[in-house]
């Protein structure tokens, strides 16, 4: 029994130290069983929230890899390391003082003048985004196309720590979504008609309903609950 | 009485650094001075183009604090015209960078005005950073 | 209509539009139909000199891929000739292609390097739309000319990256005379200027040298004043910007100073091809629409 198990065991180098841990766990449950514990640098552990950016290499590859701790599995010979944070500095702005018609993006941001296009942002990437190219995007102050391009960007700062011109890329995609935000897309119209019916109170009563249940009656009433289905295209107001 | 200069092996290893990353031979230069006549910049220097010239062949690694590296624009006159052939550009473009990989940034954008930021093209802050930041 | 890859560069969609919208018309009364580049990267303007560099080369390499693909996708037909306005990105993007065509070592690390894309196989000749247009030739350009530009004293301003260093430039450094032979084909009347390819200061106009750009842009411009000329033209964005905007700082410095129009060669091209809606008089910082109305070139 013991031999089968010992079959399943990998053996990980955390900062250069040699742990067994069972195979199949992932990165950052790897690191907990040899006894690292994270106070920092964890989140969600679902691949959503962008805290354990972590960095490795496998056996007997040069390639210097990155990604999320929680959404990996750690392999046999793997060397890593958890990055608790990438230092990066969001410049401050006031969005409704800013003129969208300036190169606001190079203005806050002026060091993405010095991308090198080397690509090692887009290859660091847990979520596949084309950081790079909404990095160019960017540099020509193409708001619409950075914020489609970052969309899912969680700001987990591995492009940043990797980059060679040392732009915070996330910060400035950041900044370039909250201008189209303000400025440029669509007003949501369904999301103006809700404010008024609630400042209308429409919906003061449910919610005073919904107060004075106990929690037995709010776990029944949210298992019973009717999913409202909303006309197509109505959802995002577009 | 003429005078001897001794070119010690610090500075002979200067010279060739130099020539390593410029890529040109400096010891061809014999200090015509069209260079400086026809630098559009030469006027703002406080050394000119050939003597630039002059401080690499010795090996004199004072070129590196002289604000004229960093005043010449990359017009590329004075390597059309240089009747040796040697392109002063990447000679000054060689000063810069041994000045700049040392992790020392000569223009700190940071501390620029933001409003003065936003009006400059792209092309200004794209060409500043690859010539002033390292 | 022939397709050629074409690459804007950064300045031309923002700062320059004007640049940009005169260019697709200059190009569209030629027959030609300009193919943007799919995903364009900044051609990293100013090329980088030093010869263990290879980084900065890998910019304008990459840009040369995407007009590969574009062959290989059948977005143009044959066409390797990478058609580009900008003297800046010309110049940068050259000279990267030809620094990997006489180094195969050197394309061999890049290719290496950018592990992400197909090989780059060297085939790729950047060229400046003027070239475009000489090798058409200019009578041609003559031909479709629908509003000659009579009475227009024009002086070229070449400045550095479309001239230097020799193998790159599109001319003589010395004694150009291509953008003379595009105002002749215009219908325009040549002003020389002694000072059509002095430095107007380039990237000097960032941080503390502005004055020296402003002294640049007092001599060049009164250069062509002197001459007689009505407006200069250029066809980079960054001196454009040296000698157009920077001119409010000129006439600070110099108070005797008179105010020039400094247009972008293919303003002038649309307008003299009957396209002056598309022309982009809007952008300049020094308006150049009084001037046309009282040489009677523009309407209302």
């Amino acid at each position: 029994m013991a031999k089968k198990n010992e079959e399943k065991m990998i053996t990980v180098y955390i900062m250069g130290k040699a742990y067994r841990v069972p195979f199949g766990l992932t990165i950052m449950k790897a690191m907990e069983y040899s006894g690292y514990r994270f106070i920092r640098g964890s989140g969600c552990r679902a691949g959503f929230c962008g805290a354990c950016a972590t960095v490795y290499r496998k056996k007997g590859e040069y390639k210097f890899r990155t990604a999320l701790a929680c959404q990996t599995t750690a392999e046999d010979g793997m060397y890593l390391a958890q990055l608790p944070f990438v230092p990066a500095n969001r410049n401050e702005y006031d969005i409704n003082k800013i003129n969208p018609e300036k190169n606001i993006l190079s203005e806050y941001y002026p060091e993405i003048n010095r991308c090198v296009s080397c690509n090692t942002c887009t290859k660091s990437c847990p979520q596949d985004l084309d950081v790079m190219y909404y990095i160019q995007a960017a540099i020509r102050g193409d708001y619409k196309e950075v914020s489609a391009m970052s969309f899912d960007c969680i700001q987990c700062g591995l492009c940043t720590a990797r980059c060679p011109a040392e732009i915070t890329h996330y910060h400035v995609a950041q900044l370039a979504r909250r201008v189209y935000g303000k400025y440029y897309s669509k007003t949501p119209e369904h999301l103006l008609r809700r404010i008024e019916e609630i400042e209308e109170g429409k919906f003061d009563k449910e919610i005073e309903r919904l107060k004075s249940m106990n929690r037995k009656e709010l776990e029944k009433t949210y298992v019973e609950r009717d999913l409202q289905k909303l006309p197509r295209g109505e959802v995002n107001g577009e | 009485m003429t005078e001897v200069i001794q070119i010690s092996e610090k500075s002979k290893d200067f010279l060739k650094k130099v020539e390593e990353i410029s890529g040109e031979v400096i010891t061809l230069c014999e200090q015509c001075g069209i260079c400086t006549t026809s630098c559009p910049m030469a006027e703002d220097m406080d050394v000119s183009p050939s003597n630039i010239m002059r401080l690499v062949q010795i090996g004199d690694e004072g070129v590196l604090e002289t604000k004229a590296i960093w005043f010449c624009a990359s017009c590329f006159t004075c390597t059309v015209r240089c009747p040796r052939g040697i392109d002063l550009a990447k000679v000054t473009e060689a000063l810069r960078q041994i000045n700049l990989r040392k992790n020392t940034d000569y223009l700190d954008i940071n501390r620029m005005d933001e409003s003065e930021v936003e009006d400059l093209p792209t092309i200004a802050l794209v060409s500043s950073m690859r010539k002033y930041t390292g | 209509m022939k397709k050629f890859p074409y690459y804007p560069g950064c300045t031309l969609k923002q700062a320059a539009k004007h640049f940009e919208t005169s260019a697709i018309a200059s190009a569209e009364a030629m027959d030609i139909e300009l193919v943007e580049i799919q995903k364009w990267n900044c051609c990293g303007a100013v090329a980088s000199l030093t010869a263990d560099d290879m980084m900065h080369h890998v910019a304008p390499i990459r840009n040369l891929v995407r007009v590969q693909e574009m062959n290989e996708k059948g977005m143009v037909d044959n066409e390797y000739r990478l058609v580009v306005f900008c003297s800046m990105c010309f110049n940068v993007l050259k000279r990267s292609a030809k620094r990997v065509k006489e180094d195969a070592d050197m394309l061999k690390t890049i290719n290496d390097f950018m592990d992400t894309e197909e090989d780059y196989e060297g085939n790729v000749e950047v060229k400046h739309f003027l070239e475009i247009l000489d090798e058409i030739g200019f009578d041609s350009l003559t031909r479709r000319v629908k509003k000659p530009l009579k009475g227009l004293k024009i002086s070229a301003y070449y400045g550095c990256t479309l001239l230097r260093p020799r193998g790159i430039g599109i001319d003589d450094p010395e004694a150009p005379s291509i953008m003379e032979r595009f105002i002749e084909a215009l219908g325009g009347e040549v002003v020389d200027n002694p000072y059509k390819s002095l430095c107007c200061g380039s990237y000097h106009t960032v941080g503390g040298n502005k004055e020296l750009v402003a002294e640049r842009a007092y001599k060049i411009i009164n250069g062509a004043r002197d001459n007689g000329a009505d407006m200069m033209i250029t066809s980079c964005p960054l001196c454009a910007f040296n000698l157009d905007d920077r001119q409010e700082l000129t006439k600070k410095i110099h108070p005797d100073f008179q105010h020039m129009p400094v247009l972008y060669f293919t303003q002038i091209m649309a307008m003299a091809m009957g396209m002056e809606d598309r022309a982009g008089l809007d952008g300049n910082h020094i308006d150049a629409r009084p001037l046309l109305r009282e040489r009677k070139l523009l309407e209302g």
